[in-house]
């Protein structure tokens, strides 16, 4: 077996946290998430249902891009995947703008649907690919959607975790803090510690993360990286060396 | 004068500072129909996108052709970010409305049912309530002490997609594209361009019917085969991945910017 990649083992903990789904819906810019799910409905008793927001020919939707949020509106849709530009430690992610609104340093293509999903999905899984003090801050320049809310504000879902290439944090809602609960092969706590801008808890010793089993590495590399190719040809090329094909 | 014209006439309806709505990629995006108004030079649009938009926002926003722009997202996925778009949000050239993908559903369907406002959970608790004083939060009145976003319908001039098929008459079919139907529903006019014209009744056909827009919401209708590229058509065509990554990576300066469009909109229309 060669050498496993950093997203294979992103992949294998995603894959982990949506067992169980009847529904997993994954937005767009998410190919880890779409791997994980794919390789879900090759590997789970009970396949889930698996919706790409922006690929009809990979979704079941018939009424166009609003039935994914009414199906969540609704408690249909289980798990939905975010990113975040920046993410803080009470798991606010922002995907507008770093600094003042009014006259922003940096810029971001928008919240997409992250205001509404981040309440009505059951199981939010934040993935971030960037671990460093400048993604993962104390607080967020901009609320795009936030970890938590009030008791009296409807809400059915939010964070459940945070994964990146050096770790996987779990998220306690009633705390609204991450827990650390493991480190990735080759990385250390120090890392962690040293490359997080937030305060976080964690047990006295955090275990690493299993390596991912060989036949989901199999799976993956031979029947999902080319359904991947289709949908995300720059992650394809990067990862898997599937060269971006020309249109047809 | 029939619905099916050429594509200049088509977009007559375009006018400066028309309010526009646009799809997102998945849904139908009237490329060539994009490039003709940048050669046309319209001015002050104010673009509305379902929910997001990658390429045609963005070079709209870089021609100078929009004041404000309504959406929940304008980049181009794995690929990158949209520079241009950056560019002008950095340097106030735009005004931008900040929003969240269902939002925008919400207020186009109110604006489809005839409704001044739509109804929206979530949103409480995010910035962006701060930023779209427009967007209201009330309590619900059926319950007790549960706050829930009202949302002003939003009723666009003119809805501009790309569809496979027209019939003579102007019906469109659009196949599971339903946010076609959304955006036709929603605006006063719908202008549209097609991969293809079909001969016959678009509405004879049960199986066609139900998947087809009557003309009565459209106003005109102009053929263009590959009209959607370099963005995707569906099952008809894929993406142009190596354009756009080409068009990301000159647009990172203006000039280079200019250098696309020169090629690829001015140039384009002798060839």
């Amino acid at each position: 077996m060669s050498t496993i990649k950093p997203e294979e083992v992103l992949i294998d903990v995603v894959l982990r946290l949506i067992a169980g789904a009847r529904h997993v819906a994954v937005g767009a810019n998410s190919p880890i998430p779409a791997a994980a799910a794919f390789l879900a409905q090759l590997m789970s008793p009970d396949a889930p249902s698996v919706s790409l927001q922006q690929s009809p020919e990979h979704n079941l939707w018939t009424d166009g891009g609003r039935e994914l949020f009414d199906s969540a509106g609704q408690g249909r849709i289980d798990v939905f995947f975010f990113s975040g530009a920046q993410i803080d430690g009470s798991g606010n992610i922002n995907l507008n703008v770093i600094g003042e609104y009014a006259h922003p340093k940096a810029r971001f293509p928008g919240a997409y649907g992250s205001a509404y999903l981040y309440f009505m999905v059951p199981r939010i899984i934040l993935f971030r690919l960037e671990h460093s003090r400048r993604t993962l801050v104390e607080k967020v320049d901009f609320i795009s959607a936030p970890g938590v809310s009030p008791p009296n504000v409807f809400r059915r879902g939010g964070p459940i975790a945070l994964v990146t290439p050096l770790c996987h944090f779990g998220f306690d809602k009633a705390r609204a803090r991450f827990r650390l609960e493991t480190i990735h092969p080759g990385h250390g706590l120090d890392e962690v510690l040293d490359n997080t801008g937030f305060a976080f808890d964690r047990p006295e010793h955090v275990p690493e993360t299993p390596a991912p089993p060989a036949e989901m590495l199999r799976l993956l590399r031979g029947t999902v990286a080319p359904q991947l190719a289709a949908i995300y040809p720059k992650f394809a090329e990067t990862v898997f060396g599937i060269p971006v094909a020309a249109p047809a | 004068m029939g619905k099916i014209r050429d594509l200049d006439s088509t977009l007559a309806a375009i006018a400066d500072g028309t309010k526009l709505i646009i799809p997102a990629d998945y849904a139908g995006v009237a490329m060539e129909a994009t490039r003709a108004l940048i050669r046309r030079g319209v001015k002050r649009l104010h673009l509305v996108t379902l929910p997001a938009s990658s390429l045609q926002a963005e070079l709209l926003i870089g021609a100078g052709c929009v004041a404000t722009i309504e959406t929940s997202a304008v980049g181009f996925g794995e690929l990158g970010s949209a520079p241009r778009f950056t560019r002008a949000v950095l340097a106030g050239t735009v005004t931008l409305k900040d929003a969240t993908c269902p939002a925008i559903h919400s207020a186009l369907r109110a604006a489809e049912m005839g409704n001044p406002f739509g109804a929206l959970r979530g949103i409480v608790g995010s910035d962006l309530l701060t930023v779209r004083p427009d967007w209201r939060v009330i309590d619900n009145p059926f319950a007790e002490n549960d706050p829930i976003v009202l949302l002003p319908a939003i009723r666009p001039d003119v809805a501009l997609f790309h569809a496979p098929l027209a019939d003579r008459d102007g019906n469109i079919w659009v196949g599971r594209r339903r946010d076609l139907f959304t955006l036709a529903h929603a605006s006063a006019k719908s202008v549209v361009t097609v991969e293809a014209l079909h001969d016959g009744d678009l509405l004879a056909d049960e199986v066609m019917a139900a998947a087809t827009i009557p003309a009565f919401y459209i106003e005109a209708v102009a053929l263009a085969p590959r009209g959607a590229w370099p963005l995707k058509m569906g099952d008809l065509y894929g993406e142009d991945t190596q354009h756009l990554l080409d068009y990301i990576r000159l647009a990172q300066t203006e000039e280079g910017f200019r250098r696309y469009l020169d090629d690829q909109i001015f140039r384009r229309r002798a060839a």
